[in-house]
Order: C-alpha cells, then sequence, then structure tokens
C-alpha cells in the first residue's frame, strides 16, 4: 500500500512538471505569435491561465494495441501537429518526451484517459487561449492495451462539442513509438484529431505507453491534476481531492439551494467504492431528498440501482444507490434511523424497482417502509419469527 | 374375402371370424404404436445429437417400448379423490375407441382391407372427431386445471381444425368423384392427388398435424405451459390409453395421407413389379418421417395465433382450394 | 345458464417453465391472466447471512450458488468488491484469466437461455444444440477451475489456478467453432415464423418502465438503453477491448432474444483478443495477506453479469469477515415487472414473457 502511494506521488509531480512545460510553451508559442516581441504578455498570459487551466481539456490517448493500419494514420496526425506548432517548444518537447518514458503500461494510460473524459463531462469554461502542446512519445513494448478507452474518451468529447467560442488550441499530444508488437491504436488519434479540428479545439494528450514497465506515472497524473477545478494552477502534492468531487459539491449545492441547508446529514466521497458521491441524508428528509434526486433536472437519477438495509446495532441504515442515465453518473444516498422503531419511507411510488428490495429489507430486518403498496415479508413467508439479518437474531425454534 | 363376409347372414361364426379380426389388427396396431414411438425416439434423437434408446433389446433398443409399456402396465392406478369417478375411467376409452374404428375403412392395399364402405372419407372423419369427446371428459373429469385447460385447448383445436380438414379433402372428392377410399386411389392411376391438389394436400397436412396433437399444434398438452394438459392426472395404463390413441391416429392419419394424396399402394411408374403394400408402406413411412421431422423443428404456436391461422388462413384457402379444383374439372376433366 | 368464474391457477413452484421453484398465482379468466402475483423466497438460503460470520475467500464458493449459470460473474463481483477497498492491484494475467471465464461463462449462459426459452416456446432441439456447445465451454471451466458449474475460481487478488497447458488454445479454436454453431442457431430459430409470432411484442415494456423498474442487462437494452457496464463503468480490463454493446429498440420478447444472441457474438470478440493479448507468463495472484481484511467502510460495486448488473455490497468493520455484505441480484430485480407484464396475456405468454426476463431462482432468492 505504501509503495503504491509514493508511486502516486511520483505521478503528480511527473506531471505537474508535464503541465508546467506546457503552459510554458503555450505561453511561448503565444510569443511567437505576437512576433516575439512582447514579452510582458507572456506574462500576462502566464498569470492569466492560471484561472483557466483546470478548464483545459486534456484528451488522452493511449494507443495501444490495434491494428497495424492504424500507425499511418498516427503518423499523418503527428505531422500535422508538428506543423502546427513544433518549433516553438523544442525544449519542452524533451522535457516532455523524458517523461512520457516514464510512461507506463497502457492500462495506466486508460485510466487517464477516463479521468480526462470525466474532467470533460464536469463543464468547462470557454474562452481559454491557451496552447498547450505537450508531445509525449514513448515506447511502448508489447501488447499495449486500452485503444478503446481511447477512442470512446476522445469520441464522447467530441460528440459533446463542449464550450462554444472556444479558441484555445490545447493540444497535448503524448505520443509514444510503439515498439516491438506496439499495433498503435492510432485511429483513434486520427479520430479525434479530426474531430478536434472540427470543434475549434484541438486539445489532445496521446498517451502511448511504454507496456510492461510498472511505472504508470505521467499520464495518470496529469490527468488527475489537470481535472482538479479548484483554481490553483499546480496541482498540490498533499491531498488530492477525488476527480467526483465536483459532483459531490454540485449535488450539495443543488440540493441545499432548493431543500434548504439542513437535509443532508452529511456528504462525502466514499473511497472505498470507486469514489462514489455519498449523500447522508436526514430521517426527517430522506423522502424528500430521494424525490429531489429524481425529479431535479440537473440531477435526474431515474435509475435505482440498489437499496437495502443494514443493522449497524446503534441504528439502522438504508443504502440506496442511484444512477443516472442521463448524466451518467452515480450517487449513493444513506439515512440513518432507530434501530427500535425502523419506519421509513418507502421509495417505491418513486422508483418502481424499489418494490421487492424493500420488501426484502423488511423481511430480513424488520425496516418497515411507509407507503408502500403491499409491504410483505417476500423470503421467508409471513410466518417467520424474527428478522435474520438484525445482528442480535436468535433462531426461533418451537422445540427448544 | 371380407366383403363377402360382410354381405353374408350374420351368425356367431361372423362374430367370431371379426372379432379375430380385430384383435389380429389391434396387435398389429400395437406392433406399429410400439416400433412407431421407438422410431419417433430414434429419430429424434438423431436429429438433436442424441443416441435415443439403446440399452433394452440391442443397439436399436428395440424393446424398449415394450419395456415401457410393461411399466405402465404394472404402475399403480392412481384416481385423484375428487375426481368425477365415471367419466374419469369412461374418458381413456371414449379417445381410444375411434381411433380403433377409423383403422376399418384404410386400405392399406387393393385387398387388404376391413371394409369397403361408400363413405369411406366421410366416415373416417366423422369418427375420429369423437376423440375429441374422451380428450375434454378426461380433461373435465381430472378436476385438476391444467387439465381443464387443455381439455378445453384440445377441443376448440379439433373443432376449428376439423374445418379445413374437411374442405381440403373435398378437392380430391372432386377430382376422384367418390367418398370411397378405393376409388378415390384408384383415381389417382393418371397422376397423384399431391401433383393435381397441392394446396390441398398442404392444408390438409398442417391441419392433419392440428388434428393429430403434435407439434408444433400439442397445444392441449404442451407439457411447458399446461404441465402435460388433459391427462396430466392420468398413470399407468389409463394414461397408455391416451398415448395408444395418439399413436393410433398417427398411425391412420399418415395411413390417409398416403390413401388421398399420394396414390395408396399405387407405383411409381416403371416399378410396377414392387408389391403395393411395399409401396404403401414405404409412403407411410415418408408421411410419419415428416411428422416426426416437424416436431422436432418447430416450436409452439399459441392458442390464440392457432385459432387465427385455422379460420383466417387455412379455412380460406381451403374454400379456394375447392373452386379453383371445380372450375379446372369443368374446364379440364368432363 | 351459463355461469363464468375467475380461476385461481398456481403455476409452480413445480413447474416445467419457471425455470426453478419460481411460484406465480394466477387469476384467469379463460387463459386470459386477471392478475398475477409471484411468491419467491423457495430458495432463500440466507447467503448474506452466512456471509457475515466466513471470511471472505470462504463466501466465494457461496455465490457460486446464487446465479449457478454463471458463477463466474459471481465469484467476480465479492472479489471485485474486496480488491476495489483494499485497493489491490491483480496481476495481469489473472485479469486476463478471470475475463476470459467470465466471457466464456456469459457465453454459457446466454447458452442456456436459448436453449431453455426455445424449450419454453415448444421446440425441443435448440435445447440440445445448446447444450452441445455449453458442454464445450463447461469443460474447458473445468479444465480451469476444477469445477463444471460452482466453480468457486476466482480469489480476492486473482484466480485460484493458472491456466492449464494447451488452454488458451481450447479457447482460440472454441471461437470460430462457435460462430460457426451461432449461424446455424440463426438458421434453425430467428427466421421461424412461429417463433417470430410467438415473440414479437409480447412482454413489451418502454425504456421509461424498464429504467423505472430498475432492469438491466438485456432486458434494459432491448429498448434502445446502450449501457453495459463493461463498455461504461469499466472494471477488470474491458476498457482493453474492442467490442459493442448491442442495443435493440423493441422492448419485447424479441429484441431481447436479439440482444442476447448478438451479446454471444461480442464475448466472442472479447475472448478473441483476449487470446491474443493474453500474457505468457506472470503471476495469477497478488500479494494478498494470508488473512484478508478489508478496511474500515463501506463499498457498492457493480458488474455485469449476462442477466445484468450484478452488485456486491459489503460494510466493513475491519475484521476478517464482512460485516454485511449485499448482492444487487439482478435476476430479483428483474423479475419486479413480471406481474405488470402479465396482466392481460394468456398462459401461453406468461411462458414466453418469464423467459425472455432470463431469471435464475438461486438469484432471485438468494
Amino acid at each position: 500500500m505504501g509503495g503504491e502511494k509514493d508511486l502516486e506521488q511520483l505521478k503528480r509531480e511527473a506531471a505537474a512538471k508535464a503541465k508546467e512545460a506546457a503552459k510554458k510553451r503555450q505561453a511561448e508559442k503565444a510569443a511567437a505569435e505576437a512576433g516575439g516581441t512582447r514579452e510582458p504578455v507572456k506574462e500576462e498570459s502566464e498569470k492569466a491561465t492560471p484561472a483557466n487551466e483546470e478548464d483545459d481539456l486534456a484528451k488522452k490517448k493511449a494507443a495501444a494495441v490495434a491494428k497495424a493500419k492504424a500507425a499511418a494514420a498516427a503518423k499523418k496526425a503527428a505531422m500535422q501537429q508538428g506543423a502546427e506548432g513544433e518549433a516553438p517548444g523544442n525544449e519542452e518537447d524533451d522535457l516532455a518526451k523524458k517523461k512520457a518514458a516514464a510512461v507506463a503500461k497502457a492500462k495506466a494510460a486508460a485510466a487517464a484517459k477516463k479521468a480526462a473524459m470525466q474532467q470533460d463531462t464536469a463543464g468547462e469554461a470557454p474562452g481559454n487561449e491557451e496552447d498547450d502542446l505537450a508531445k509525449k512519445k514513448a515506447a511502448a513494448v508489447a501488447k499495449a492495451k486500452a485503444a478503446a478507452a481511447a477512442k470512446k474518451a476522445a469520441m464522447q468529447q467530441d460528440a459533446e462539442g463542449e464550450a462554444p467560442g472556444n479558441e484555445e488550441d490545447d493540444l497535448a499530444k503524448k505520443k509514444a513509438a510503439a515498439v516491438a508488437k506496439a499495433k498503435a491504436a492510432a485511429a483513434a488519434k486520427a479520430k479525434a484529431a479530426a474531430g478536434g479540428a472540427g470543434a475549434g479545439d484541438d486539445e489532445k494528450a496521446k498517451a502511448i505507453a511504454a507496456a510492461k514497465a510498472k511505472a504508470a506515472a505521467a499520464a495518470k497524473a496529469k490527468a488527475a491534476g489537470s481535472a482538479k477545478t479548484g483554481g490553483d494552477a499546480e496541482p498540490d502534492e498533499t491531498a488530492k481531492p477525488s476527480i467526483n468531487q465536483p459532483f459531490l459539491d454540485k449535488y450539495t449545492k443543488v440540493i441545499e439551494k432548493h431543500l434548504g441547508e439542513g437535509v443532508l446529514e452529511e456528504s462525502y466521497i466514499n473511497k472505498l467504492s470507486k469514489d462514489v458521491p455519498t449523500l447522508v441524508a436526514k430521517r426527517d428528509s430522506y423522502f424528500k431528498v430521494a424525490e429531489f434526486l429524481k425529479y431535479n433536472e440537473q440531477l435526474s437519477f431515474d435509475y435505482l440501482s440498489e437499496i437495502h438495509g443494514t443493522d449497524f446495532e446503534t441504528h439502522m441504515e438504508v443504502y440506496v444507490h442511484f444512477y443516472s442515465y442521463k448524466n451518467s453518473q452515480s450517487v449513493a444516498l444513506k439515512v440513518k434511523i432507530n434501530r427500535d422503531q425502523p419506519e421509513i419511507e418507502s421509495l417505491q411510488p418513486l422508483w418502481e424497482g424499489a418494490n421487492w428490495p424493500e420488501c426484502e429489507a423488511y423481511d430480513l430486518l424488520g425496516i418497515k417502509f411507509t407507503g408502500h403498496p403491499n409491504l410483505n415479508r417476500i423470503m421467508l413467508g409471513e410466518d417467520w419469527v424474527g428478522h435474520p439479518m438484525r445482528k442480535d437474531y436468535e433462531p426461533y425454534d418451537v422445540e427448544v | 374375402m371380407i366383403e363377402d363376409l360382410l354381405y353374408s347372414s350374420p351368425g356367431w361364426t361372423n362374430v367370431g371370424i371379426f372379432f379375430l379380426l380385430g384383435a389380429a389388427l389391434l396387435m398389429v396396431v400395437l406392433g406399429f404404436v410400439t416400433y412407431a414411438i421407438l422410431a419417433e425416439r430414434k429419430v429424434m434423437g438423431f436429429m438433436q445429437l442424441r443416441h435415443g434408446p439403446n440399452q433394452v433389446g440391442g443397439r436399436w433398443g428395440l424393446l424398449q417400448t415394450v419395456a415401457d409399456v410393461l411399466k405402465l402396465l404394472l404402475k399403480e392406478d392412481t384416481i385423484p379423490k375428487l375426481a368425477d369417478r365415471p367419466l374419469f375411467i369412461l374418458a381413456p376409452i371414449i379417445a381410444f375407441a375411434p381411433a380403433f374404428m377409423v383403422l376399418a375403412t384404410i386400405p392399406f392395399t387393393d385387398r387388404f382391407q376391413f371394409a369397403d364402405i361408400g363413405v369411406g372419407l366421410l366416415y373416417y372423419i366423422a369418427i375420429s372427431g369423437l376423440t375429441t369427446i374422451g380428450i375434454v371428459t378426461g380433461g373435465w373429469a381430472s378436476n385438476n386445471k391444467y387439465a381443464l385447460l387443455g381439455g378445453m385447448r384440445a377441443a376448440a383445436q379439433m373443432v376449428s381444425y376439423e374445418i379445413p380438414l374437411v374442405m381440403s379433402v373435398v378437392g380430391v372428392i372432386l377430382l376422384a368423384g367418390s367418398l370411397n377410399l378405393n376409388e378415390i386411389v384408384e383415381a389417382q392411376r393418371s397422376g397423384w392427388f399431391i401433383i393435381l391438389q397441392p394446396i390441398g394436400f398442404i392444408v390438409f397436412l398442417i391441419a392433419s398435424v392440428a388434428e393429430l396433437n403434435r407439434a408444433p399444434f400439442d397445444l392441449p398438452e404442451a407439457e411447458s405451459e399446461l404441465v402435460a394438459g388433459f391427462h396430466v392426472e392420468y398413470s399407468g395404463f389409463r394414461w397408455a390409453f391416451f398415448m395408444l390413441a395418439e399413436y393410433v391416429y398417427f398411425f391412420a392419419m399418415a395411413s390417409l395421407t398416403t390413401v388421398l394424396f399420394l396414390g395408396g399402394w399405387l407405383p411409381l411408374p416403371f416399378l410396377g413389379f414392387i408389391p403395393g403394400a411395399v409401396w404403401f408402406a414405404l409412403k407411410f413411412s415418408l408421411v410419419i418421417f415428416i411428422l416426426i421431422w416437424f416436431r422436432v423443428t418447430f416450436p409452439r404456436i399459441r392458442a390464440d395465433q392457432l385459432m387465427e391461422f385455422g379460420w383466417k388462413v387455412l379455412l380460406p384457402v381451403a374454400l379456394a382450394n375447392i373452386f379453383i379444383t371445380a372450375i379446372v374439372k369443368q374446364l379440364f376433366f368432363m | 345458464m351459463i355461469r363464468t368464474e375467475e380461476m385461481l391457477l398456481n403455476v409452480g413452484p413445480q413447474h416445467p417453465s419457471t425455470h426453478g421453484v419460481f411460484r406465480i398465482v394466477l387469476k384467469i379468466d379463460g387463459e386470459i391472466i386477471k392478475e398475477a402475483t409471484p411468491v419467491i423466497g423457495y430458495l432463500h438460503r440466507g447467503t448474506e447471512k452466512i456471509a457475515e460470520d466466513l471470511q471472505y475467500t470462504q463466501i466465494i464458493p457461496y455465490t457460486d450458488r446464487m446465479d449457478y449459470i454463471s458463477a463466474m460473474t459471481n465469484n467476480y463481483v465479492i472479489c471485485h468488491a474486496v480488491e476495489t477497498m483494499m485497493g489491490l492491484e491483480v496481476p495481469e494475467r489473472a485479469e486476463y484469466l478471470r475475463v476470459m471465464a467470465m466471457e466464456l461463462n456469459r457465453v454459457a449462459s446466454h447458452l442456456v437461455w436459448w436453449g431453455t426459452y426455445l424449450l419454453d416456446i415448444g421446440a425441443v432441439s435448440p435445447f440440445l444444440y445448446a447444450f452441445r456447445e455449453r458442454e464445450m465451454i463447461v469443460n474447458m471451466l473445468n479444465e480451469l477451475s476444477g469445477a463444471r458449474l460452482t466453480f468457486n475460481y476466482m480469489r480476492v487478488g486473482g484466480v485460484k489456478w493458472d491456466a492449464p497447458e494447451g488452454w488458451i488454445e481450447k479457447v482460440a479454436e472454441f471461437i470460430p467453432y462457435m460462430r460457426e454453431q451461432l449461424k446455424g442457431y440463426h438458421q434453425l430459430v430467428t427466421g421461424n415464423e412461429i417463433f417470430m409470432n410467438r415473440v414479437k411484442g409480447v412482454g413489451r415494456y418502454t425504456k421509461a418502465e424498464a429504467i423505472n423498474y430498475s432492469l438491466s442487462g438485456p432486458n434494459l437494452r432491448c429498448t434502445g438503453v446502450k449501457w453495459d457496464l463493461r463498455k461504461n463503468e469499466p472494471y477488470s480490463i474491458y476498457d482493453r477491448f474492442d467490442f459493442d454493446v448491442p442495443v435493440s429498440d423493441g422492448g419485447d420478447a424479441w429484441a431481447r432474444y436479439q440482444v442476447r444472441m448478438a451479446e454471444i457474438e461480442e464475448s466472442l470478440k472479447i475472448l478473441e483478443q483476449a487470446v491474443e493479448q493474453f500474457p505468457k507468463e506472470g503471476a495469477i495472484l497478488a500479494k494478498v495477506p494470508k488473512i484478508i481484511k478489508a478496511p474500515k467502510g463501506e463499498a457498492f460495486v457493480r458488474i455485469e453479469s449476462p442477466r445484468g448488473e450484478i452488485g456486491c455490497y459489503i460494510a466493513s468493520d475491519g475484521k476478517k469477515e464482512p460485516y454485511r455484505l449485499k448482492f444487487r441480484r439482478p435476476s430479483f430485480y428483474n423479475l419486479q415487472i413480471l406481474p405488470k407484464l402479465l396482466k392481460g396475456e394468456n398462459i401461453a405468454n406468461l411462458i414466453a414473457i418469464l423467459g425472455a426476463i432470463d431469471i435464475v431462482l438461486g438469484e432471485v432468492d438468494g
């Protein structure tokens, strides 16, 4: 575990460096565009960037396995990129290259992509002017994978066509030359390039990773770093907020705005559970919150994935996991209820899918769901004595 | 020889002879049923990547059905407590008797026939309809909901498909100019009715499968829906009677198809040296095989679709066939 | 005087087409269903209660017995939940073995569905054809895990057994063979007029209903929701494979049939890529402590089983046994829509609708 943390640290550092380099380069380019005379502009733009930094879309592609034919497309894309703005940033390129050598295992790249993707969906501010070119070339050995994810990420981004009026030309490309078997998944790259050019924003982070090397490194860290919406330009090394933090913030903000301050007992990111935003509602506002989660347009959690109860001895807890097909987001809603008189409103009127699971919770834990149309002992039958999933359950036996 | 007996003056000798002949035919039919079941299981087995029976009676499982029947005989005879006892006992007999009766008119060869009556075809169709009563009675008397549903389905299905069945053979009757099965066969010397009556044949084939309650029309005993349908409460030899009735009908219907559309015992051109009985057996086996093939291939049709198909498709087609046949006959055969 | 009355018909718990001990009480008028009340619980074994006294590794065999048609995915979901909590990285070779096992099992599961569904509809032969191919898969999984049905193959941090000599080749050989057989399946069944009549428009529901009733898997995808956890929330190494998520928009049994058949092909695609990329060597089990303890806290993970979204919730107090274990069992959730679908249908359609939902009773009852 400790080792892994170190790794993460390393990654983050690497990312920070890469980012800085990219920024510098971008500024340089701006300067070059201005004729190379106006130094202050550079300064200015550098100062200005932090605010926008986090918004910049970083598309990262982990090129991996995939067909050889893709290689050609990749080359083409690379050339295009080169023509666009290679000159002003040679040192950075070198730097990036070095960094990317550390980039490893394709799966790391995939993770980066995922992160990037998520960030994209978070909604970016328009009006960036930065020109973040960071090309990274890494040697990719062997069966590198994750082309699919890359493709998906790119496609999603293109499809979303986010942030109208973007003029940024944020190219962050990490290219990994594929050694050995590496059949670069460059088709995806080409696709993204085409789409990006059309949309006007052209930021790409192509990470083609070296396989088999263990350190996941730069790409991941960078993605994580850029995902931050905090406003500070540098990813801080200490506490890395989850990529789902903005969602949680959004949920709590919207809920508190509409339902008042005191409806939520607590809200946090559950790091153990794939960083799912978790809301703990107060007993009295549970139904209201659930209803709101379903019907609010910004939230619209139309799918109830799971509902069950747990006996924590001090209290009972109902855990509900929602999903929104509209926004592709998850949220967990919990509520603590009195153990001696476990009663809570039923969610069945909101989600039909809560019908049987609530019966199950009633059967096994004795939680009464008020407003449920047909609360019965679905598993054990009506004549069963006791609720087995309670921690103090004693099996009832007539003969004893 | 049987003809002579029919027209001779009645007496105990006649009765005895007829009884013996009847028993002999029953034995033949039982033998057929035994091996039809085996054949069906074997053919189905081969089509379904299985071996079929291969333990009892050698490699081909020749005694498997015999063993099965023996088992059925030894089985406890159960009658549900709340069943309508007399009807429950009567039902298998009502179902089986007509199945055996219809065999009397079928000409297996030009000489091997029990009763050469003038309205042989009509007799067959009329008598075969009686079995339905046995099935409905069985379904009702069992006092079981699945059985009742099965019995009701059987009644609806039989009534619906009897009509296209009859209508489809009207074309044959028109061309042959007779209801006598012998004459129908003789009328096919110039060409089998399967060629002259292709539409009639198809309608007849479909309707006959439905009449037989075989897949894809096995709704009355649809095992996946009604468990076993009308005979769900039957066991032992009473159940065997239903089974027997089913397979005797199988035998009879295949024979009738052969007689009506495949030229009965008539040989193919230039192959007249092969005896008629062999020809009949060959054609008959072909029909049997096709019916088994159906069963292996098709899913079951749904009750409402069955009705719709019977009334809205088969019946109009059969009626149209009658008209076309009449016109054709008027134009070319008069 | 003709008197008609409604009849109460008990279908199950012993019935050929309820796929186990599922019981449904029907109020019928003739053959038309007025009201249907499902009764479940006949196979409830209290897996979750038992699990509270077991160590994590000991729970795995119990998961085999929930969705016994597709035990690999069940194995996976609990391991995945514990791994997520512990932050364990699973060795690559193990991931590939897991994915291959799961996809093989998915194909097998869909084959069982295909066969039994047609058996329900009245065609016997497809069942035997499907089981011929399934037998091959089961044999392969047997070689891998030592069991044909209740595999108990996966462990927290990897898998129990490495692939035996020549196993990968067998899988590789199986893929084209299965593709060929699939063509045969389609020839035999897919275009059959009777079959189409039996399934088209039967058990139809809309996208909104499907989501509202918490349906998942093919039952959801048949309404046009392109949603597959393997694709949308990739776990394990599914993001490395190029495959499609088949959808259909009919929302009826026919659409579900199409989706499942297409899913077999997609699983074969994944298998093909997995065989190609399979690492020649490497560990099959991560370095895990002898006694696995999930950190204090709770986690809910969900993955895609052949029947839909199978989830596992673990609340841990840091001990070697889970404080509370809860499975989100897709069949249980999927079955909820049944009473709604059955209203006004006839008994033949009951079988066609129930079969198309594809339930496994071990999973429904938990």
